[in-house]
């Protein structure tokens, strides 16, 4: 089997963000890891974490501070040519958080799908305009004469999808899914969740996919990065996160998971992990393998003591 | 247990209990009904009594500010020192002045160009401001920074002071009261732009708009500008009766308008000074100016709360 | 469950609307709801699905617009004094006596979002002792000694520098539970918590939940619970009542709802929560959109989603239904009624809930299944 190229690589990427002449926000702090075609990387953390300015930073709405971020085989980190640019903003997109706030009130349905074929100017006729569209509204289960409405006609459930739709239409190679289901209710989030996946096998797209909610990336994604207070304490794959988390953080966030069974719930204690008693310093750490694809942020002793039976 | 009693005694149809629909059908999404955030603040507008009430006088004052001067006999400008001061009457409806000048013509001409100097300075100051703070909002940074310190200085030397200067330098006109009304105004309108984009431009549908590639021009016209401009329409609203009281205000101080020219503030200044001996010189401009200004108020009270309900419902 | 359980809320036939520009809303159409000292219910459901403005109308905090057009929510408790038992219908009495009596004083509220809840302007100490001055009439000294036992009531150490925090100095954990220090402040014999931990982090989450579990044994607190998690739904409650549409569709003690359900929209909620385990292709989804209740609902509102609709469903709305060989499980859905064709739940919810009921057998490790804590 040959080596397949990632449609992404994050290396070593920072997002400082200077509040004042002496503070500094660390964002995000070193964090690397890639996407492979087709696939889903499950990006969680708490709030604070920098889960969203990652996702934000390789999608440049902003500037990093450091580090690379290889997309498609070319470096969109730094200074585009016109060509990286539109490479940039056509073949990667982003589904937002809120469905009150992602779609302009003031623009018809028909219009919020087809901007990004009105800036990149992707259509010959009108009809070929609409014809997009339509297929869009169709593959999101939405129908054509749902067009011609503003977005306070439908419910956040359909207006996740108009947002869907929105990033589809360009055809995107990476699409990053930002907190895209965590303002919905558990019933429309399934819908919103089944429709990635099918869309995601019908194009072979590939998701980055940011959440807090730990039982949906479990679901959804092939890969997990673990991001704690802006560091990518652990990664791996699904199964390899799951079954054998190493990181003290990662163990205390897993035990968090509120399962849907009242018989195991009512006497789970959650494990507790306070980072500033810990005596864990996350920039001392380096990635150490696991195995597999299975990485933890660790000092050699940390790794030591976290991998001991 | 009367719940069961009743289901007891209610008379099924012979189909009822089989199943009502093949699966197919159920993948159905239903919106809600059409309607326009436009229909929902005409709607909530017209509710407003007051507000509906003041279109209608400033509609009839405006109405009236066109057409009576053109209909009537009389001109405005026209001096016959016979008729000094006549009562109001079946000949001259509204009396005249001291140059005997019908007083019914002379009002309206002096609130078409109130009006005319409210609008114009107005327009003015919202191409100006509006520019202005979308500039400033939009690019953020360094230019902001700079933007705001130039409008803070201008804003620093009283506004009666820039205008007394103004007036004494230039000659006084039509021309150079809108330009002085103008200078100072824009101001207002350029704060309340700049603060509408730096929240509007946080909006995730912006930001959206900037991972499609969009560029700045598309950005504030497509996406920042419609979703502020009912802001700025109730700004406009409420900054036109504050010019109109700047122009009378002038014009009071004699620093308006030269004569032969009316204005409502050059209309009250001749009546103040026979105030005591024909006063419906001075009352009749002064009631028209009252309702005009509180017309202007009522209806910028209306729009906000039509346009911007910041009360949700539920 | 308990013999003797002592009723102190009983809410009938509640029905509410909202006036809005697009036509009158009926929010809430018959709710009944019944709360016993001590014990724990949930009302879960989607967004829209009245499980908020029910217990704000209990709150007597419905919005300008809201009314109530018919039923009672009546308040049950002993004299503080002379201990003989007092009735009162909430949506009789007047804003004085809400404020005075009710808001607080007997029922308390944690809202979702700790950051609006509290005042930024004000130090925490100070929102804490307010409300027993204001309703009890304590001295400073009292409250502050009582504020400062609420403090370490709610896990927060250091109390006495804490109480000079202003708000935003705190962590959000931190922030609800200085809410719940406040909302416990005046002795409440009723705790209603409005998703009390959506806004939180999940690892903060399971704190707060345990925090008022604790809490209510030592108070013998009665809470409801509002949320559309499933996984706090599990944590907490004794009784949930799953609404939709304004009205309770599903009623009945945890386990009956989790491992026996009977009502098509409850499977689809169960069904629609992934858990751990999930690895089917496809989640199940409940078709499309909730109905908009400004428009008059003929027949059962779920009826256009439920693909086990019956004809008699276009046409009238369910009664409530007893589940045989129950006395709390109640389902509004013709399929209960003896001439509807047998219908069973989806065959991979029934083996889902069943894995989850033998994983919850007492047998089992009792603490965690995936994980040492």
């Amino acid at each position: 089997m040959t080596e397949a190229q990632p449609i992404l690589e994050v290396k070593n990427l920072k997002q400082y963000f200077k509040v004042s002449r002496k503070f500094t926000v660390k964002a995000v702090d070193g964090i690397s890891f890639k996407i492979m075609p087709g696939q889903t990387y499950g990006l969680v953390g708490e709030s604070g974490s920098g889960k969203s300015t990652t996702g934000r930073s390789i999608i440049r709405l902003y500037k990093p501070t450091d580090g690379e971020v290889i997309f498609n085989g070319k470096n969109i980190s730094g200074k585009m040519s016109k060509e990286e640019l539109k490479l940039l903003r056509t073949k990667m997109q982003m589904i937002f958080q809120d469905p009150m706030a992602c779609l302009n009130p003031r623009r018809k349905v028909m219009d919020i799908i087809a901007e990004g074929l009105d800036i990149h100017h992707e259509y010959s006729s009108q009809a070929e305009r609409e014809q997009k569209v339509y297929d869009m509204l169709e593959l999101v289960g939405l129908s054509k004469e749902h067009a011609n409405r503003y977005p306070h006609q439908f419910s956040g459930g359909q207006r996740q999808r108009i947002g869907i739709a929105r990033a589809l239409v360009m055809r995107p190679e990476l699409v990053i899914a930002d907190e895209a289901i965590s303002a919905l209710d558990v019933s429309i989030q399934a819908q919103v969740v089944n429709l990635m996946k099918k869309i995601q096998k019908k194009t072979n797209t590939a998701y980055l996919f940011i959440a807090h909610d730990l039982s949906m990336v479990k679901y959804i994604s092939d890969h997990i990065g673990v991001l704690h207070l802006g560091h990518l304490v652990e990664t791996g794959t699904t199964d390899e996160i799951f079954n054998n988390p190493i990181h003290p953080y990662t163990k205390s966030l897993l035990s968090a998971i509120p399962e849907p069974n009242p018989r195991v719930e009512k006497y789970r204690k959650s494990a507790s992990y306070d980072y500033k008693t810990s005596g864990i310093d996350y920039h001392k750490g380096t990635e150490h393998l696991v195995d597999g694809t299975h990485y933890v942020l660790a000092t050699d002793e940390e790794f030591k003591e976290w991998t001991k039976k | 247990m009367t719940e069961m009693q009743a289901l007891q005694e209610m008379k099924f149809q012979p189909k009822d209990f089989e199943f009502a629909h093949e699966s197919q059908e159920l993948e159905k999404d239903e919106v809600m009904p059409a309607r326009s955030a436009w229909k929902d603040s005409v709607s909530l507008f017209a509710r407003n009594k007051g507000a509906v009430i003041g279109i209608v006088c400033i509609a009839l004052i405006t109405i009236f500010a066109i057409v009576a001067p053109m209909l009537s006999d009389w001109k405005y400008d026209a001096i016959d020192t016979s008729l000094q001061n006549i009562a109001p009457g079946a000949q001259h409806w509204f009396g005249t002045d001291n140059y005997g000048r019908d007083l019914w013509v002379r009002l309206w001409q002096g609130t078409r160009i109130s009006l005319f100097v409210a609008v114009a300075a107005i327009f003015i100051d919202v191409v100006i401001g509006v520019t202005y703070g979308m500039i400033s909002g939009y690019f953020g940074g360094k230019v902001d920074s700079v933007m705001q310190r130039i409008q803070e200085v201008i804003n620093s030397i009283p506004t009666l002071v820039i205008l007394t200067i103004l007036l004494m330098v230039m000659k006084s006109s039509l021309f150079t009261i809108i330009l002085a009304l103008s200078f100072t105004e824009w101001i207002g309108m350029s704060r309340i732009t700049r603060a509408q984009v730096l929240k509007t431009k946080e909006e995730e549908f912006v930001l959206a708009s900037r991972t499609l590639g969009a560029g700045s021009f598309f950005i504030i016209f497509k996406e920042i500008l419609p979703n502020i401009y009912s802001q700025m329409i109730i700004m406009v609203m409420m900054s036109i009766p504050n010019a109109i009281f700047y122009e009378a205000y002038l014009s009071f101080v004699g620093l308006g308008l030269p004569i032969p020219e009316a204005s409502l503030g050059t209309l009250i200044n001749d009546g103040f000074n026979t105030l005591t001996i024909y006063p419906f010189q001075m009352i009749i401009p002064v009631v028209v100016f009252s309702i005009l200004m509180l017309s202007f108020n009522l209806v910028g009270d209306g729009l906000r709360d039509a346009l911007d309900p910041t009360m949700k419902e539920m | 469950m308990k013999e003797n359980r002592e009723r102190i809320l009983k809410i009938r036939d509640l029905n509410i609307s909202f006036k809005t520009t697009g036509g009158k809303v009926h929010a809430v159409r018959g709710v009944n709801l019944d709360l016993y000292k001590g014990e724990t219910i949930a009302i879960v459901g989607g967004s829209g699905s009245g499980k908020s403005v029910t217990t704000k109308a209990v709150m007597g905090l419905l919005a300008n617009n809201g009314s109530i057009d018919s039923g009672s929510i009546e308040y049950h408790w002993n004299d503080e004094y002379t201990g003989e038992p007092k009735t009162v219908d909430i949506c009789q009495l007047s804003e004085k006596e809400l404020q005075s009596e009710i808001r607080g004083r007997k029922i308390a509220m944690v809202f979702q979002d700790p950051m609006t809840s509290l005042n930024p302007t004000m130090t925490i100490g100070k929102q804490i002792m307010e409300p027993m001055m204001y309703h009890y009439k304590k001295s400073k000294q009292e409250a502050y000694a009582k504020a400062l036992e609420l403090l370490e009531l709610v896990g927060i150490t250091d109390a006495k520098k804490r109480m000079k925090n202003y708000p935003h100095q705190l962590s959000g954990g931190m922030r609800q539970r200085i809410v719940i220090a406040i909302a416990l402040s005046c002795d409440p014999y009723v705790l209603i918590c409005d998703e009390p931990t959506t806004a939180l982090d999940v690892t903060i989450q399971a704190k707060i939940l345990e925090l008022i579990q604790d809490i209510q044994k030592k108070k013998e607190l009665s809470v409801i619970y509002i949320t559309h998690d499933l996984g706090v739904v599990a944590k907490v409650a004794d009784y949930v009542n799953v609404m939709y549409a304004g009205k309770i569709v599903e009623t009945g003690t945890i386990d009956e709802i989790f491992y026996d359900p009977r009502h098509p929209y409850t499977w689809g909620l169960l069904s629609s929560m992934p858990d751990l385990d999930t690895d089917d292709d496809e989640l199940y989804t409940i078709p499309g959109t909730p109905p908009n209740l400004a428009h008059e609902v003929k027949g059962d509102a779920f009826a256009p989603r439920n693909e086990f609709a019956l004809n008699i469903d276009l046409r009238e709305d369910p009664p409530m239904f007893k589940v045989p060989d129950s006395d709390s499980h109640q389902v509004a859905s013709w399929l209960m009624h003896p001439n509807a064709p047998k219908v069973d739940m989806p065959e991979a919810l029934r083996k889902r809930l069943d894995k989850m009921k033998q994983k919850g057998e007492p047998n089992h490790d009792g603490s965690t299944t995936h994980l040492g804590s």
